[in-house]
């Protein structure tokens, strides 16, 4: 390591706000030449916005950006980043499918040009993927659409190593990790720390922390929208690490969940499943009248898993056993919930149509009845029900589709993160909605990627790269184990 | 060896030229005397504006859109060939010009205000067709002579729309397929959100496609009137599906940025003896339309399968 004093970016109190969702509060970074910083925290802690920013795509609300030196903050976008030696690998791929791989490496530099560009462009890509992943198997003529996940995400970082004209100071490196193996993943870090001595500095975030305490000289611990820690890596063991990510919360209710707790083995099985049966060690298991947690970093197996048991359901086959009727509540409202020309009455009555069918056409007094109904159950705040669901407000949108779901003859209730972007007061009203629920004999299946929500679950299985890798009763649960499951044991 | 002829990917590459060839076959089959240079410059005659309006359909289902105006803007540029630009040529040319650009801004427009294509060229399809039948409200005009000279170039050996068809294709192949923008440009149609954080503007691709298809619509318009020696408001309505069936013939897909240049004018040449193979088999006029629409969903049909295929894979 030769990590001078030179800073090469520096944020100063950046803030980026969507809507009443703090995503970054004020955050303030500098990162020198030659150095590997590590950025962790827990999901919505506000990494990705972070590196969105830093990379141009996403213009902060307030706050300064200095690169080199110079002042970019009321001018800097992906242009100007690029200028000045800020490449960032994304975490959802940035490339495009139907291009070449060399296609894709002038895509990314504007320089490259004019007669024998494809020749050019193909040496570019394919001399640093050699110098990254020795022995890749990828040509520069290949299409990527048709190359494996894996074999893109090694194109994307190769690609922003590679340069032309423009200096390369700073490499984003958002979770690189995430489709590679073992292996290239090893390539990848041993390259990182090759990169660093040639005084090219890289940000880091990985859900392997692992990689991020090899790797990094120093670490960055964000939590809600905010740095909560700096330290030298070598400060951090992965215990610190999982500690400094998330404070310790003891809550009162444990006790009532764990006579709950003891419910189990005695109400009947309505729920069995495996994420993936190939490497699982713990199945999920759900009884009558239980809420169990589907927990674990977004995108790990839980929504795959949540559809496996709907489909299973519906067509009563495959490896899930599901023995009772099911509703899913969507996570995404606008493009899996509602149906945005319909009242919020014909939104509600859709999952229950065998009540309200009348010599084969919908008895609009009926579909009516049930949206009155549940207008005053669970409060939805609108002066009419015939009103178009687009004129509630996202929180009492979400509280329709809940509707759709209980109105309806569904015992089983999953969830897909249903309470994504909808405001406190909402959710608590939603929680108590669905304990009493609970009470009645439903069983809910309830993926959530926030920590609070957990406690209000009976039962709570962790997920990791598609599989479940632990199981805790709702005395266990704690935020550190749930950390500490989502992340992986090793590099 | 055998692998790689039946792979998916050769499959769906040759089923342009393996349709088209098909189709050539069973025309020579059924008339021998077409398999002459004065037999195949009839029958391909109008393959020439077919083909370049198809390739206009292309630069637009480039970068995910869809033209459902490029039959009515040919038929406005026809009009506008056979009256001003053969009257006074300088008007002519500015109004051609004028089309080009109102096709490039119709683009910034979709891209700036996020509008879907599909409702915004059909709207303006009916803009083009009240135009041009204000500029020339009855059929009528005469074409430039050197539009005329031009359609009717007599080419040693191989007949003049062939020749001309294949070097349409292989410029624009080398243009879109070969040059660097056009990598981006194919780019922003695979994943616009790719191409937008590599730095290039999104508006501009947008205008450049746009305003590329305005540009071959004008030429399309043109080489019709060379051929037919006067215009019609509607002389070229049903260019807009040909153009759409041509380039899916061709391989092209609707969404995704995967196009064929070259596919797209075998495309227009396959829709082009379509007719000439219906009217042989005796198939009445009334039913040819209908009968063309059974050709296209078999080749697709076709396509379908081998895409299922290289699904399993």
């Amino acid at each position: 390591m030769n990590a001078s004093d030179e800073t090469i970016v520096a944020l100063e109190d950046v803030a980026k706000h969507f809507g009443a969702v703090k995503a970054l509060d004020g955050v303030s970074l500098t990162v020198t030449s030659g150095e590997c910083l590590g950025l962790v925290g827990h999901n919505g802690a506000g990494k990705s916005t972070l590196m969105h920013i830093l990379a141009g795509t996403l213009d902060p609300d307030r706050g300064t950006i200095r690169v080199g030196g110079s002042d970019l903050s009321n001018r800097y976008n992906v242009g100007v980043a690029g200028e000045n030696g800020v490449r960032c690998v994304f975490q959802e791929l940035s490339l495009c499918p139907n291009l070449t791989v060399a296609e894709n490496a002038r895509v990314f530099h504007p320089s490259v040009t004019g007669f024998g560009w494809k020749r050019r462009a193909g040496t570019l890509i394919r001399e640093m993927l050699d110098e990254i992943f020795p022995g890749h198997g990828i040509e520069a003529e290949d299409v990527v659409g048709d190359l494996s996940i894996g074999k893109r995400q090694m194109v994307e970082i190769a690609r922003a190593f590679t340069t032309t004209d423009l200096p390369l100071r700073t490499v984003i490196l958002d979770e690189p990790t995430s489709s590679l193996d073992a292996v290239t993943s090893g390539q990848l870090l041993r390259f990182i720390r090759r990169v660093l001595e040639q005084g090219v500095s890289c940000i880091l975030t990985s859900h392997v922390l692992g990689e991020v305490l090899d790797v990094s000289d120093r670490i960055v611990v964000m939590k809600d929208g905010l740095v909560i820690a700096t330290r030298k890596g070598s400060d951090f063991d992965r215990n610190s690490l999982v500690a400094a990510m998330g404070n310790v919360v003891e809550i009162d209710e444990i006790e009532q969940h764990e006579a709950r707790e003891k419910l189990r083995g005695v109400a009947p099985v309505v729920v069995e499943a495996a994420a993936d049966r190939a490497r699982d060690t713990v199945s999920l298991t759900a009884h009558q009248g239980e809420i169990v947690g589907l927990a674990g970093l977004a995108g790990h197996g839980q929504t795959d898993l949540i559809l496996k048991i709907y489909g299973a359901a519906m067509r009563g086959k495959g490896p899930v056993n599901v023995t009772r009727p099911v509703a899913l509540v969507a996570g995404d409202r606008q493009t899996d919930g509602i149906f945005h020309l319909w009242s919020i009455s014909a939104n509600i009555g859709i999952r229950s149509l065998a009540k309200t069918v009348r010599r084969g056409l919908i008895d609009p007094l009926a579909e009516a009845a049930i949206g009155a109904e549940w207008r005053d159950r669970i409060s939805i705040r609108t002066p009419d029900m015939q009103n178009n669901i687009l004129s509630l407000s996202g929180g009492n949108q979400q509280k329709a589709l809940f509707a759709r779901a209980l109105a309806s003859d569904a015992e089983i209730i999953l969830m897909d993160d249903p309470m994504r972007g909808v405001d406190v007061g909402t959710k608590l009203e939603v929680y108590d909605l669905i304990r009493a629920e609970a009470e009645k004999g439903r069983t809910f299946l309830w993926y959530t990627t926030e920590m609070d929500e957990l406690y209000n679950c009976d039962h709570t299985f962790v997920f990791r790269d598609g599989a479940i890798v632990a199981d805790l009763a709702r005395g266990d649960l704690t935020e550190e184990r749930v950390l500490h499951s989502s992340f992986q044991e090793s590099a | 060896m055998v692998d790689r002829l039946t792979s998916p990917r050769f499959l769906r590459a040759v089923l342009p030229a393996a349709s088209f060839a098909i189709l050539l076959i069973a025309i020579f089959y059924l008339k021998p005397r077409t398999m002459s240079y004065f037999g195949l410059n009839l029958m391909l005659q109008y393959t020439v504006p077919i083909a370049l309006a198809t390739i206009a359909q292309m630069f637009i289902i480039t970068v995910n859109d869809l033209d459902l105006s490029i039959g009515p803007f040919v038929g406005l540029t026809a009009c506008i060939g056979a009256t001003w630009l053969a009257d006074t040529p300088l008007l002519g040319i500015l109004a051609l010009a004028g089309c080009v650009a109102a096709y490039a801004a119709l683009g910034a427009l979709i891209h700036w205000r996020n509008l879907p294509s599909i409702v915004v060229t059909l709207g303006m399809s009916f803009v083009w067709l009240g135009i041009a039948v204000l500029i020339l409200p009855t059929p009528g005009g005469t074409a430039p002579g050197w539009v005329k000279w031009l359609m009717g170039v007599k080419t040693p050996v191989v007949p003049f729309p062939i020749v001309a068809t294949v070097v349409i294709g292989l410029v624009v192949h080398l243009l879109l397929m070969r040059s660097s923008y056009g990598a981006v440009l194919r780019g922003a149609g695979g994943n616009p959100r790719a191409i937008g954080r590599a730095g290039w503007s999104l508006l501009k691709t947008k205008m450049v496609m746009f305003g590329a298809a305005g540009f071959f619509g004008v030429l399309s318009g043109l080489s019709l009137i060379g051929l037919t020696s006067a215009a019609d408001a509607h002389i070229a309505d049903r260019y807009t599906l040909y153009a759409i069936a041509g380039v899916i013939l061709g391989g092209g897909e609707f969404v995704g940025g995967r196009v064929s240049p070259i596919g797209a004018v075998i495309g227009a040449m396959t829709l082009t003896l379509t007719g000439s193979f219906l009217t042989f088999l005796k198939i009445s006029p009334d039913w040819q339309i209908g009968a063309q629409g059974g050709i296209l969903i078999i080749v697709l049909a076709l396509r379908a399968l081998i895409n299922r295929r290289e699904g399993l894979v």
